[in-house]
């Protein structure tokens, strides 16, 4: 166990992390992710107001549809990262737990501002969430909501009943495999996981639940951001990789900013690096080959880094040990070997293709 | 906890085991088990000198890197090749396939010193 914004979470269960990242790719995973907020934001003025303030378009969006967006300051810096829904009457914008607070504290500051007609509420303590993912996770929940969790579109969403609660399914996640995100009320929580548990273990559907480990490495693997590493509030979404995920057609906090840096070109990039000879982690210094095999010959072993690694391990799908860095553009290339310092020695890195697994719903 | 009864421990939690001339050497099940998923093992070259309580490589699990020390003094006569392709025999089978390195010792009485099985469970046992 480990503490994680507030939450005690498990790293890992009794399963192992590789053997739960496993899992998650050939059958179903299930993740206890109370610890991510909700916000609902509502009111006459709600649909200007989520628009202007998320860099996504959004108001193409039916009721229904959920979206992945950011969150900008001015300066375009990354407060957070959100899935947001739209649903009937009201918007629920999903948020990482470690910026719950600001987030909320942000939306409802410039909420004020519009004098009534909009209202954010907080709906993270009376609201569960448990993300079922996996080959299998739709047949899983199929079972326990008579089918109407198969019938809800990728990147949208329904009420369902599951096992009789009444459940708002996402048909959304963070592993890059087919699934769904399920938003209940809290005191349901015991119930429907061991729910879906038993009736992994009924119908033959091998589910198993998943710690923070596996969630990280199986998020790392399809190519997809942890607030905090590939993105942060010192991190640019151009420089990022996430200009798709901004709407330069409609006003929102932060274009300006981000005009300026895709006018100017962003001062680095965030790369993929394929590893060899050791775990690359954050914080790890990236240098260029040539510095690299010039400072092991001079037996310094120092090089002058050109980036950092926001975040790295071991893949256990693909197999590979692998960093996300950022460096300056003109070193980002694929196939630009570069060097990884581990333990104090530069271990041979090769700026390689995000993402390393391709998710099962875009192939 | 499984502890092999017939090799002796560092406190750091390396065992080494007598195998004729020689000392096999590796980390014990108390070990594996506080990193979790062994992900990668760095092992020093055949050949090299260590002295007794000098890091020789490095164990990484999906947590943390963690330094491997020599439980005794001597040479580097073999290393577990096996462990490149499949670091996780550490965690199935830490006293046997997941062996890591095989000492000729210089100095045999280093071996008497270390601590016996049982010494070394009520030392494991405390953390």
């Amino acid at each position: 166990m480990a503490p994680f914004a507030g939450y005690d979470m498990p790293i890992s269960y009794p399963t192992g992390a590789v053997e739960e990242h496993l899992v998650t790719r050939r059958s179903v995973g299930l993740f206890d992710i109370d610890h991510m907020g909700q916000l609902e934001i509502s009111g006459s003025g709600a649909d200007e107001f989520v628009s202007r303030i998320v860099s996504a378009r959004i108001l193409d969006m039916a009721v229904g549809d959920a979206r992945y967006s950011l969150l900008l300051d001015e300066a375009g810096l990354v407060l957070d990262d959100l899935f947001v829904y739209r649903l009937a009457g009201r918007w629920w914008i999903v948020v990482n737990a470690s910026n719950r607070a600001s987030d909320f504290a942000w939306f409802s500051s410039r909420a004020k501002a519009e004098g009534g007609r909009v209202s954010v509420v907080d709906r993270s303590e009376d609201t569960y969430m448990i993300a079922v993912q996996g080959p299998r996770a739709l047949e899983l929940m199929d079972r326990l909501s008579g089918g109407a969790v198969g019938r809800t579109l990728r990147f949208a969403s329904s009420e369902v009943a599951m096992g009789g609660i009444p459940v708002l399914f996402g048909r959304t996640g963070y592993t890059g495999e087919d699934g769904g995100e399920l938003f209940f009320p809290a005191d349901k929580a015991p119930y429907l996981w061991e729910l879906l548990l038993a009736e992994g273990a009924r119908a033959g559907i091998e589910a198993k639940p998943i710690g923070l480990a596996a969630r990280d490495s199986l998020r790392f693997e399809a190519g997809m951001p942890l607030h905090g590493h590939e993105i942060s509030p010192a991190i640019n979404p151009i420089e990022a990789g996430f200009k798709w995920a901004c709407d330069f057609e409609k006003d929102f906090v932060g274009k300006a900013a981000l005009e300026r840096i895709v006018a100017e070109g962003p001062k680095r990039r965030l790369v993929g690096l394929e590893v060899t000879g050791g775990v690359p982690r954050e914080g790890y210094a990236v240098a260029t080959r040539e510095a690299a095999l010039a400072g092991a010959a001079a037996q310094t072993g120092a090089s002058a880094p050109v980036g950092t690694c926001v975040a790295g391990m071991f893949c256990p799908t693909v197999k590979k040990y692998a960093a996300n860095a950022f460096v300056p553009p003109a070193l980002a290339k694929i196939g630009t070997a570069l060097a990884v310092v581990i333990h104090g020695k530069p271990r041979e890195a090769v700026v390689v293709k995000r993402p390393l697994y391709v998710p099962a719903y875009r192939r | 906890m499984k502890i092999d009864q017939s090799a002796r421990y560092r406190a750091s939690h390396e065992w080494a085991r007598q195998d004729g001339a020689e000392y096999v050497v590796g980390i014990s099940d108390h070990a594996q088990e506080a990193l979790g998923d062994i992900v990668f093992v760095e092992l020093p070259e055949v050949g090299r000198v260590l002295a007794q309580g000098q890091a020789f490589g490095v164990v990484e699990s999906v947590k943390a890197a963690s330094d491997l020390y020599a439980p005794l003094s001597g040479k580097v006569v073999a290393v577990n090749g096996a462990l490149q392709g499949d670091p996780a025999l550490v965690n199935k089978d830490c006293y046997g396939t997941g062996w890591m390195i095989r000492l000729a010792a210089s100095d045999a009485s280093q071996w008497a010193a270390l601590m016996d099985a049982a010494a070394y469970a009520k030392e494991a046992g405390k953390e």
